[in-house]
């Protein structure tokens, strides 16, 4: 199997090509946009909360199939969850890309395994990680 | 004298090498031309044997370093039909030429209510520096529009460029579609209005037979590094009775005649444009591949050129489901093509080919503009050299097939 087989395997294009959760958000509690100037990738977050819990979870965007992919796994990973579990979440997937961490991830978030792949790939990291800074941005507030 | 395409390859080290176990098929001369073994030894032996710097030594290895500098000006004047070198200024890369004009001629001759008239074709070095001047001298930029097909429309040249217009300053040949413009009538109305006119050579030099004298460019900038050379060195070309008007933009040594402690006055020509050390073994290896492209001849290489595009042109036609820009008139046409693959980002289409060892450059090319004018986030850009060979191309396509065999899995659906 080569690298582009197993990095553009099933489940990411699949959330490429019918992403999750995917749409503006009227009224969100938190909105967040993020950009990758150099190829211009974009992501917009939108989250609704219930006091910590993450009620309602949105984005849009336009790019290449991992930076969408992406953004939709997040959303996907991250309904009905709650902020610290996010924070939790999203220190290890950038773990994974970005310092070369094993993932432990539970089984309900296995299609971000699918994203390890990108790793072999430098120039493609910063389109899997976008929704991830966005997000970062977005919570941090 | 015969273009020798397996002596050409073997030339240049870097195509007989491996990307991930695989021959390299270098697609992207567009944004940076491979070297030949004449270059990269010119550079090494000058480092090696003949170091040092110039216009300064009163010894030997300083004067034969300024002689074979100065020789690099003299071969650069004859390769774009100047009629002498101390109209060859040495700068960084195009866009520093750019900005040269702009920042000297431009502030100067440049004033309040003027027009600049570029193209929608325009690289970001041929657009921002405009931008820049225009702001700051509330003068107006103007467009060029495009017909579908990538080409200038120019029925309404007589409307855009008016008796306000300065200057107008556009490519020879796109970077993105490969368009080669007809700059003749370009040129005839600018000077029945009298403004001046800014050829950005970058993608012309390195492609087309060039002669700035017959063609009448007012200024002319291009880069060493698409043309064989390497990095870091540019050159601004221009009439000698325009650059005897320009006041240097950058201070500095080399480029003043006598300094006192509150004011200074201002060598001559090509030295008053040039401040500081330059690239000096990058100028003297720029030599070497000018010499390099005199030996195979600048129309030869159009003419393999033009015979890969119609090649890569018709195959990818045959491949079918792709869009192509550009136009179909290859005597309007370099060896650019830009395409995209339906329902695939370009980056994806980028990551599948590099590792077949497939070099191609993919996203919006430095020409936003473009890119908004198509609707499109960017394009796959396939670029040819004199090296580039059939088979690159039908591995290109091989490329695709497994670009097409993987996405296909979802785009069925």
């Amino acid at each position: 199997m080569s690298l582009s087989d197993s990095l553009y395997q099933e489940v990411l294009l699949d959330h490429y090509q019918n992403p999750r959760h995917h749409g503006k958000m009227e009224h969100s509690d938190l909105h967040e946009e993020g950009v990758n100037p150099l190829c211009g990738d974009e992501v917009e977050l939108f989250l609704k909360l219930k006091g910590d819990i993450i009620s309602e979870i949105s984005f849009v965007g336009k790019g290449c199939s991992i930076s969408q992919a992406s953004a939709s796994m997040l959303t996907d990973s991250l309904y009905g969850k709650t902020i610290t579990e996010a924070k939790t979440l999203l220190h290890e997937f950038k773990g994974m890309l970005l310092e070369d961490k094993v993932p432990n991830f539970s089984e309900e978030y296995e299609d971000l395994e699918s994203m390890e792949a990108v790793k072999k790939i430098p120039a493609r990291i910063k389109c899997a990680t976008l929704a991830w800074n966005t997000l970062e941005k977005a919570i941090g507030k | 004298m015969s273009f020798d395409l397996e002596k050409i390859r073997r030339d240049f080290p870097i195509l007989s090498t491996q990307i991930g176990g695989k021959p390299l098929v270098f697609l992207d001369s567009a944004a940076s031309s491979q070297k030949p073994k004449s270059v990269i030894d010119t550079i090494r032996k000058y480092y090696e044997a003949e170091n040092a710097n110039i216009h300064r030594g009163v010894y030997s290895l300083s004067q034969k370093a300024t002689e074979k500098y100065e020789m690099a000006r003299i071969k650069t004047s004859r390769f774009i039909g100047a009629a002498c070198a101390k109209v060859v200024i040495f700068t960084r890369n195009t866009t520093e030429s750019i900005n040269l004009v702009a920042q000297s001629w431009g502030r100067t001759n440049i004033h309040e209510g003027d027009e600049i008239v570029l193209t929608e074709l325009e690289h970001h070095s041929n657009l921002v520096p405009w931008q820049m001047l225009a702001q700051e001298k509330q003068a107006v930029l103007k467009f060029i529009p495009l017909n579908q097909d990538s080409t200038l429309d120019l029925s309404n040249l007589d409307e855009v460029i008016t008796e306000r217009v300065k200057l107008v300053a556009l490519a020879q040949m796109s970077n993105v579609t490969g368009t080669i413009h007809d700059l003749s009538a370009i040129i005839r109305r600018a000077r029945e209005v009298g403004a001046k006119v800014l050829i950005d050579g970058a993608q012309g030099i390195c492609h087309l037979p060039t002669n700035v004298q017959k063609e009448d460019f007012d200024f002319y900038a291009f880069s060493a590094h698409k043309m064989l050379g390497p990095t870091g060195v540019g050159v601004l070309y221009a009439k000698e009775e325009i650059l005897e008007t320009m006041p240097p933009w950058m201070g500095g040594g080399d480029m003043i005649s006598k300094v006192w402690k509150e004011k200074s006055t201002y060598a001559d020509l090509p030295a008053r444009l040039e401040a500081g050390t330059p690239n000096i073994s990058g100028v003297i290896g720029f030599g070497a591949a000018i010499e390099y492209l005199e030996s195979v001849g600048m129309q030869e290489i159009r003419d393999h050129e033009l015979e890969l595009l119609q090649y890569a042109l018709d195959r990818l036609e045959d491949f079918g489901g792709l869009e192509l820009y550009g136009t179909n008139d290859l005597s309007k046409r370099g060896g650019v093509i830009s395409f995209n693959f339906p329902g695939v980002h370009p980056h994806d289409v980028g990551s599948i080919l590099d590792e077949e060892g497939i070099a191609i450059r993919v996203g919006h090319h430095c020409a936003q503009p473009f890119m908004d004018f198509k609707g499109i986030a960017g394009t796959c850009r396939a670029s040819f050299y004199l090296y580039n060979t059939k088979e690159d191309v039908d591995s290109l396509l091989v490329g695709l097939k497994k670009v097409k065999e993987i996405f296909g899995r979802v785009l069925k659906r």
